[in-house]
C-alpha cells in the first residue's frame, strides 16, 4: 500500500500536504481500497470553518457512506469540484487528482498532532 | 455487520490468493470484492461472473412424508414441483413473519434440497426440526458441501447441458459429482452449482480457467448485492425480517393461499383481505446525487411515510436506487417521494419492478 513519506496522516485515514499556511487533504490509498469504488462525494462549502476532527465531507462508495474529517482547525478555501463529475478519481489517484479540499489552518502547531508516514504505516499494518 | 465471523468456506484460500477483500457476512468470512464492485457487476451483466455461495445453508429433507410436510412449512406449493424442479418460497413464523426466504428443489420422489440464507441457517434448521412430523428426516449438509453461482449471458458458452430454468440436475464434471441448478440472484441467466467441499477448489479453478476467454470474473458480495437490488430481489435481514410478511414485501406470488394449511396462512389471509399497512416498493432517485442507504427516512409532503431497506448506486444505471417500506396508500408506481439524506430531502419516484431492464 502506497504511503508517501512527504505527507502527514490522521488516524481516520486522511492525508495532509502542507502548502504554506494551508493544507491539502485527501484520503489515503489504504482508505480508498477499504471503501471500494467511490461513487459520490459531498464536498465542504468554501469559507466553512471547521474544528479538528469535525466531519466536513462525505465519501460514498457502492457499499457505504463515510465521513471525512478536518485534520486540524481551519477554514475551507478550496474544494475539488472535479470529484463531482468523476468521484472515481479518489480510487485512481488518491494522493493526486483525487484530493478533497484545502484548509487555511489557524495554527501550524496543530500539525504536530498528526502522524508521519512511519506512524501511519504502522497503524494500517503495512 | 460487526459480528465475529469465524467460519471460512472451502474456497477461502482461493479468495485470499486472488487478492479479495474479506468481510464478515452471516457468520462467515466472505469476499466483498476482488478488484472492483463495478467491474464485477458489469462482468455478470455483460459476460459471466462466479460467486462463492458456500456460506448458504444446504438442507436435505427426506422421507415418505417429506413432500406433504414441507407443504405445511413453506408458503409456495411444493406439490407443484416435478422431480428436478425448484421454487422460491418462504419459511414463516407463527405470526407469518419471514424467518427465511429459500429455494426448495425436489430431488426425487421423497427427497428435497433446501438452500437457505447463511445468517438464518441455524434458526431455519431448529424451526424445521421443531415442527417435524411423520416420516421426515431433516439434515444439514452445510458443513460438507459448498457451492458457486455462475451468472451471466455467456453461461451457455461456458457450460453445456444446462438444466431448464429453475431445474436442478446431478452431473459429473471431471470426476466431481455436482448438482447444477438453473437459478440465481442476479437477473441474468446462470446456474448455481453445489459440490462437496473436497471438490470446491478444483471446481472453482476449472471454471476460472475455462471462463478466462469469456471475460469471467470472480465476483464478491458487493456486486451480488447491487445485481440483486437492480432486479428488486429481496435480501433477508434488510428487506425481509420476522416483523414483515411476504404480502407486505410484495412477494405474494410465492405464497399459495389455496393450500389448506401452512404456518402463517391465517394471518396472511387477513393481511390480504385488509391490505398490509406498509408495502415494499422499489424507487429511483430523481436527480444525480448521493445514493440512498438502508434506514434513511422516506417522506411525502413533509410526512414520514416509510424507511429505506436497501439502497445503492446502481452500477448498470449509474443512478441511485433502492427499496423501501412505505405506507400502503402511497405505495403506488409513479408516486413522488423524498428520501432524507443527512438532513436534506432528495426527490425520488416509486418504480415498477425490476429497476433495471435489459
Amino acid at each position: 500500500m502506497n504511503v508517501p513519506d512527504d505527507l502527514l496522516y490522521t488516524e481516520s485515514h486522511e492525508w495532509i500536504k502542507r502548502e504554506g499556511d494551508k493544507i491539502r487533504v485527501g484520503i489515503t490509498d489504504h482508505a480508498q481500497a477499504e471503501l471500494t469504488d467511490v461513487v459520490f462525494v459531498e464536498l465542504p462549502k468554501i469559507d466553512r470553518q471547521a474544528n479538528a476532527k469535525e466531519a466536513i465531507a462525505v465519501v460514498e462508495s457502492v457499499k457505504a457512506a463515510s465521513d471525512i474529517y478536518a485534520p486540524v482547525k481551519g477554514t475551507v478555501v478550496e474544494a475539488n469540484k472535479a470529484l463531482e463529475a468523476d468521484p472515481g478519481l479518489i480510487n485512481r489517484e488518491p494522493f493526486g487528482q483525487g484530493w478533497l479540499f484545502v484548509l487555511k489552518i489557524d495554527n501550524p502547531d496543530d500539525l504536530k498532532n498528526l502522524k508521519d508516514a512511519a506512524a501511519y504505516k504502522k497503524q494500517i499494518g503495512g | 455487520m460487526t459480528e465475529s465471523a469465524t467460519k471460512k468456506t472451502a474456497l477461502y484460500d482461493e479468495h485470499v490468493n486472488l487478492g479479495a477483500k474479506m468481510v464478515p457476512f452471516g457468520g462467515w468470512l466472505m469476499p466483498v470484492q476482488y478488484t472492483s464492485i463495478m467491474e464485477e457487476h458489469q462482468a455478470v451483466r455483460k459476460n459471466v461472473g462466479m460467486f462463492d455461495i458456500s456460506h448458504m445453508g444446504q438442507f436435505i429433507v427426506e422421507g415418505k412424508d417429506a413432500r406433504a410436510w414441507l407443504n405445511t412449512m413453506l408458503t409456495n406449493n411444493v406439490e407443484k414441483l416435478d422431480v428436478g424442479q425448484g421454487q422460491y418460497t418462504f419459511l414463516l413464523n407463527d405470526k407469518a413473519g419471514i424467518i427465511d426466504d429459500l429455494i426448495a428443489y425436489r430431488i426425487d420422489g421423497t427427497r428435497f434440497l433446501l438452500v437457505v440464507n447463511a445468517s438464518r441457517a441455524d434458526e431455519d434448521l431448529a424451526w424445521l426440526k421443531k415442527h417435524a412430523r411423520g416420516d421426515v428426516k431433516i439434515e444439514s449438509r452445510s458443513a460438507n458441501f459448498g457451492g458457486v453461482a455462475i451468472q451471466g449471458p455467456r453461461i451457455g458458452e461456458l457450460l453445456v447441458n444446462l438444466p431448464e430454468r429453475n431445474h436442478i440436475v446431478d452431473l459429473e464434471i471431471d470426476g466431481m459429482p455436482i448438482s447444477m441448478a438453473r437459478t440465481g440472484y442476479t437477473g441474468e441467466d446462470g446456474v448455481e452449482v453445489f459440490f462437496q467441499n473436497s471438490d470446491a477448489s478444483k471446481f472453482w479453478n476449472k471454471v476460472l480457467e475455462k471462463g478466462k476467454e469469456l471475460g469471467l470474473k470472480p465476483c464478491g458480495l458487493g456486486s451480488r448485492d447491487t445485481l440483486r437490488l437492480e432486479m428488486c430481489y429481496p435480501l433477508n435481514g434488510s428487506d425481509l425480517s420476522p416483523e414483515r410478511n411476504p404480502i407486505e414485501a410484495g412477494l405474494g406470488f410465492f405464497v399459495d393461499l389455496t393450500k389448506p394449511q401452512f404456518i402463517g396462512r391465517e394471518i396472511l389471509l387477513k393481511t390480504k383481505e385488509s391490505g398490509p399497512r406498509e408495502r415494499l416498493v422499489p424507487f429511483k432517485m430523481k436527480d444525480k446525487g448521493p445514493p440512498p442507504r438502508p434506514h434513511y427516512s422516506v417522506f411525502q409532503n413533509s410526512e414520514r411515510i416509510g424507511e429505506v431497506t436497501s439502497g445503492t448506486l446502481s452500477p448498470s444505471l449509474n443512478w441511485g436506487v433502492g427499496m423501501a417500506y412505505v405506507s400502503t396508500p402511497q405505495a403506488k408506481i409513479g408516486t413522488q417521494i423524498e428520501i432524507e439524506i443527512r438532513g436534506q430531502k432528495f426527490p425520488a419516484t416509486i418504480e415498477k419492478k425490476p429497476l433495471y431492464k435489459k
